[in-house]
């Protein structure tokens, strides 16, 4: 029997956020993340989590307040989607150039025009290239672990990067499932109070900010990315100590379901991975070597440990939620990377799927995987209609 | 109030020499003396532009309190957060924050976060340095440059006379939104200039000081002239000096009416208005400012 309870993603995730005790919260509305802030102004309204909670005049300033306080030496929270992301951008990346361990939830959801509400990952992999450790969640169990978890992993000394944990907007976050949430002590024993490195001190005044010729701006980048490549052992390690302390696996580089025999391996980030996996079942009862590999942490991108665990695949098939226009499917192209000029050759393809909360359906997905074990795509787009005259604008 | 108030010695180079403003920087002296009377227990906040530049360059700071620098239009948030952490750690009531940017960061692309920290009612003291247009990048055109003054962006040519738009009465904007304090004041002034920051920071809340700060870069003046300059913007009308305290206003009084000219003269931003001939109906419009501020605000003792 499942342990926990009966709970909507928001109020598993804003509960989660409370036993963490983040000092300073900003809260903006947008759609689909609301949800999460308004559960924290609950919390916070019945006195249940002593923070300062403030409702902040655009996302540009969530996230710049959240900077703040945070080199102000205390753990932050907010969280976003979407357009509020994009107009954080600056900020985004402002706080991992600055090594600030902010953690921010992100409710996946596409980018306008047209305008859209609902849930692809296009928002959050346009910031893959910030500097911030980037966690997929599946279902909102593991949402809440990762948020436990990229505390740890964003304000360990090692580290010091800030975290986006992505969750698919309303797929996650406004669904009820059965969430085992720890206690205030367990949390307390897992993550204790924030220790920052600098901050900013009267009594130990320093320069925070500061701005880099091209003598020494390429070091501060260079820093960044080598504890990028240091942070993959750490999210290792914390799932570890996480399984030994909470009896539950979560969080982790990425999560194999049969892969180890398969010849094909689709890839997926986020809640589609469930339905992937039924897929998986049917197929292997069908008699093929299919599994799936769902990536959890896409930054830092694991390339050594997915070499390993893909290298005797024949076939990658990279179902995506996110297109880089005028290029390919994200994911594949990278995982492409991985492999190159490597003695394992496997065929990689990409397909794009579900943009705009386009139902992912069943079908499109075993229309796609069955592509991919054919031929070599770059970007497909899988489950578009037929009906309507989609080149006639330009050609 | 703050510790070491009188008897610190160093108090003058809490903002330390050795930086990197240009001869005659009017912001550079405005911002040294804001840190005199501010003191050692101020967290700083500043925005993208010369200030930030010429002071932190890595790794020379020139500051000798806990100073943070994010982006250009995020000051006011930044300082949102660094005081919403104090609270939350109980150290507000020993440590004030000051958030400071110029007339580009204030006036234009940051003003959105200064409304909503203003607003949100943070116990911050947010000081401009006014020199009236986009320094930093090569004197473009803000929203506080002055009617008619030449930018690199609002050039003087055979179909325009420079900035054909009024400076943006941002001060009174600030004070819509009913905070405790606001002053306007002139690095050509210290002593005032002193008393309001030393005011502004006795006051809980949100406080906004702009300090009118002649650049000579950007204006075209001479480096020597920086104090008198400031001194004629005053005493011409054109930057009435007032403060609003819980909206009452007291204005900082003129002795006599000098005329507009006198304060063009010799700056190389209104030169076009004074060639030759001269530009006498666009010059009197510029008096119409003046006279108009000396009006409303009642500057002249009578």
């Amino acid at each position: 029997m499942l342990k926990g309870r009966m709970i909507q993603g928001c109020r598993a995730i804003a509960e989660t956020v409370t036993l963490c005790r983040p000092k300073v919260i900003s809260a903006y509305p947008i759609t689909p993340q609301t949800l999460i802030v308004e559960e924290l102004a609950t919390i916070v309204a019945d006195g249940g989590l002593d923070t300062e909670f403030i409702n902040v005049e655009g996302e540009h300033s969530a996230a710049s307040l959240v900077l703040g306080a945070c080199a102000t030496g205390v753990r932050v929270f907010t969280a976003t989607s979407s357009q509020g992301l994009l107009l954080m951008g600056e900020v985004v990346f402002n706080i991992a150039g600055m090594r600030l361990p902010v953690v921010m939830v992100n409710a996946n959801r596409s980018v306008s025009a047209p305008l859209n509400i609902w849930t692809d990952q296009q928002d959050s992999m346009i910031m893959r290239d910030s500097g911030w450790l980037q966690f997929y969640a599946e279902n909102n169990q593991e949402a809440c672990d990762l948020i436990l978890q990229a505390y740890r992993i964003a304000e360990d000394h090692r580290v010091m990067l800030p975290v986006m944990v992505c969750v698919d907007g309303f797929v996650l976050p406004h669904a009820f499932e059965v969430v085992d949430l720890p206690s205030q002590q367990e949390v307390d024993a897992f993550l204790p109070p924030y220790k920052p490195i600098y901050m900013l001190d009267t009594d130990n005044p320093l320069t925070m900010g500061a701005y880099a010729e091209p003598d020494k701006y390429m070091e501060a980048r260079y820093m960044i990315q080598h504890a990028m490549e240091a942070s993959i052992p750490i999210v290792e390690e914390v799932a570890a100590e996480f399984k030994r302390r909470f009896g539950r696996a979560s969080g982790g580089l990425f999560d194999k379901y049969k892969v180890d025999d398969a010849s094909t391996v689709v890839i997926a980030m986020g809640s589609m991975a469930g339905t992937i996996k039924d897929i998986v079942d049917e197929l292997r009862a069908k008699g093929q070597k299919i599994g799936e590999l769902r990536l959890i942490t896409y930054r830092p991108l694991p390339k050594e440990a997915l070499y390993e665990t893909l290298k005797n695949a024949q076939n990658i098939v990279v179902i995506e939620k996110a297109i880089s226009l005028g290029a390919s499917a994200p994911i594949a192209t990278e995982l492409r990377s991985v492999f190159h000029g490597r003695p394992a050759n496997p065929k990689i393809s990409g397909f794009v799927i579900g943009l705009g909360g386009r139902d992912v359906t069943v079908d499109d997905l075993k229309v796609a995987i069955e592509k991919g074990q054919q031929k070599l795509t770059d970007a497909e787009f899988i489950g578009l209609r037929e009906d309507l005259e989609l080149e006639g604008i330009n050609a | 109030m703050l510790k070491e108030e009188v008897h610190d010695k160093y108090l003058d180079h809490l903002l330390a020499s050795g930086h990197t403003a240009c001869p005659g920087c009017g912001q550079s002296l405005a911002a040294r003396l804001v840190m005199r009377a501010a003191g050692r227990n101020v967290i700083v906040v500043n925005s993208t532009g010369c200030l930030e530049i010429f002071s932190s360059k890595y790794n020379e700071s020139a500051w000798e309190v806990p100073w943070i620098h994010s982006l250009f239009e995020n000051t006011a948030a930044v300082a949102s957060g660094v005081e919403a952490a104090l609270k939350a750690t109980g150290k507000l009531d020993k440590v004030r924050v000051i958030a400071q940017g110029g007339d580009g960061s204030t006036f234009d692309i940051g003003f959105g976060a200064i409304s909503g920290m203003l607003e949100r009612g943070h116990d911050i003291l947010y000081i401009c340095y006014d020199n009236e247009a986009y320094m930093n990048t090569g004197i473009q055109r803000s929203g506080s440059t002055p009617y008619y003054a030449r930018t690199t962006t609002s050039p003087p040519g055979k179909a325009s006379l420079g900035n054909l738009r009024p400076k943006k009465d941002l001060p009174q904007i600030v004070a819509a939104h009913g905070i405790p304090y606001v002053a306007v004041a002139s690095v050509g002034y210290p002593m005032d200039m002193d008393r309001k920051i030393r005011k502004a920071l006795s006051i809980r809340g949100p406080k906004y000081v702009q300090i009118h700060v002649p650049c000579p870069l950007g204006w075209g003046t001479e480096p020597s002239k920086t104090m008198d300059y400031a001194r004629l913007a005053v005493n011409t009308g054109l930057y009435p000096l007032y403060e609003i305290e819980n909206g009452v206003t007291t204005v900082q009084r003129i002795p006599k009416r000098v005329p507009v000219e006198e304060y063009m003269k010799g700056q190389v931003r209104f030169r076009h208005l004074l060639e030759g001939a001269g530009r006498k109906q666009e010059i009197a419009e510029i008096q119409t400012i003046a006279d108009r501020n000396i009006e409303v605000y009642d500057l002249i003792s009578t």
